[in-house]
């Protein structure tokens, strides 16, 4: 289990306990945490589970796969610190894990 | 008018599934898909990723599932509407009368919703302003290329088709290439086509900026694009083009008067049927207690919607279940005897 804290763009804040295994957007998904859409399921092949990784996590978590920075060019506002919440794996090292939603996913 | 047993909306896996049960329990059907290609996701988002969970087939990729659907089709008639949105479901005594974005308009007793996430449509500029000038100097695709002659042109986007467009237009309009990083994802020797071009000055490369707002009165005059170290550039711009790919949007479906969970459609696990009599959903685009959205699920849904279409459509006849295998009216039907 990891907590994880997902903050949407008009600033309210969800703490939730996920299980390990699961991903940051499993996680928001089954919580009904707004603004992940997820459309593909998990597939990365949408860009709908978009997320900031606040900087201090940015570096701590394992880094992109091929294929995740191409699927972010199509995401809404990426920024240095984006990612895709289907791609980030919960694991004890990721207890305490902040990340901001952005205000659309398309 | 087109007058059919069922209406598909969607020709993805689970559409084309679908038609074929319908076909082969001797119900007509027609299908009608937004994209102007027969597959949907597979087709869209993963033609090149093979799929490893289609039972009996260890490995295929999206667009060979998709070809070996169109052949199982080929024994029957199937009129495809591709290109083309159902905008508006309604019922008039006996049956829904669907229309389209074209203007087609079908009478059905059963209407099957295969839409996958819904009807796929270009991703847009974040920046709001964009909107007033969407069709007039800023495009997500483009029909005809002679207007941008002697103009100046942004080019956001770092996959083929913002490529493409660079090497294109930079013959006669002066290009402004602007992507979010440094490397592109699409092909190869268009990328190194379009940096050949940058070194002859013919095309203006800006990466790691992105818009950030438009100008203009009425017409597109320039655009302010920002940098990862907050830099702010403003590039003179006739027209901009943005390619981000495509993104599935529920669209009209919203406005049906179905029980909707989210983006989902809420269906029984007998008949896949809605709230509505006569209209199902299937495949990806419906939910239910333990739905998996795996294509397989799709296929058996399908099947069973199919099932339920035939009392509606012939409602003094008895349906009767028959094996591929033994009955000779689906040998018939699939063109394997006379």
């Amino acid at each position: 289990m990891a907590k994880i804290t997902y903050i949407t763009s008009d600033a309210q804040v969800h703490e939730i306990e996920v299980q390990n295994g699961l991903t940051v957007m499993e996680g928001a998904v089954q919580n009904d945490i707004p603004g992940i859409d997820a459309d593909c399921g998990g597939g990365m092949a949408c860009a709908t589970c978009h997320v900031y990784v606040q900087d201090d996590w940015f570096n701590k978590i394992p880094e992109k796969e091929d294929g995740e920075e191409d699927m972010l060019d199509m995401a809404f506002e990426p920024k240095k610190n984006s990612r895709l919440s289907c791609q980030l794996i919960v694991s004890d090292e990721l207890d305490g894990l902040v990340v901001n939603i952005p205000k659309k996913q398309a | 008018m087109n007058k059919t047993d069922a209406l598909i909306i969607g020709a993805g896996p689970t559409g084309l599934f679908t038609a074929h049960q319908l076909n082969l329990i001797g119900l007509s059907c027609e299908v009608v898909d937004n994209l102007d290609k027969v597959g949907g996701q597979c087709i869209e988002l993963y033609p090149d990723k093979p799929i490893y969970d289609i039972p009996a087939v260890p490995e295929c990729t999206g667009e060979e599932l998709t070809k070996n659907l169109i052949n199982q089709l080929k024994p029957f008639d199937i009129k495809f509407h591709l290109g083309e949105r159902v905008e508006e479901v309604k019922k008039d005594d006996i049956n829904w009368i669907v229309k389209t974005n074209n203007g087609k308009i079908f009478s059905t007793p059963n209407v099957i919703i295969a839409g996958g996430v819904g009807s796929f449509e270009p991703r847009k500029f974040p920046v709001k302003e964009c909107e007033k000038f969407e069709n007039k100097s800023i495009f997500y695709s483009v029909k005809d290329k002679k207007i941008f002659e002697g103009k100046t042109v942004a080019i956001f986007g770092g996959g083929d088709s913002a490529l493409d467009w660079a090497v294109e237009l930079s013959k006669k309009s002066k290009v402004n290439l602007i992507h979010r990083r440094d490397e592109f994802r699409g092909a190869q020797a268009t990328v190194s086509t379009m940096h050949t071009l940058v070194k002859e000055g013919k095309i203006n490369l800006f990466t790691k900026y992105q818009m950030t707002s438009v100008k203009g009165n009425g017409q597109l005059e320039s655009i302010d694009i920002k940098n990862d170290d907050d830099e702010t550039k403003n590039i003179k711009a006739d027209y901009a083009l943005g390619f981000f790919g495509l993104i599935m949007q529920l669209g009209p479906i919203a406005n049906w008067g179905l029980n909707l969970d989210k983006k989902t459609i809420e269906v029984d696990t007998e008949k896949f049927e809605t709230n509505q009599k006569g209209i199902y959903a299937v495949g990806d685009i419906c939910t239910y207690p333990g739905k998996l959205k795996l294509i397989l699920s799709g296929f058996h849904e399908g099947a069973l919607a199919a099932r339920a279409c035939f009392k509606l459509a012939r409602p003094n006849e008895k349906y009767r279940f028959e094996f591929t295998t033994t009955s000779t009216s689906l040998l018939k039907r699939l063109g394997k005897k006379e």
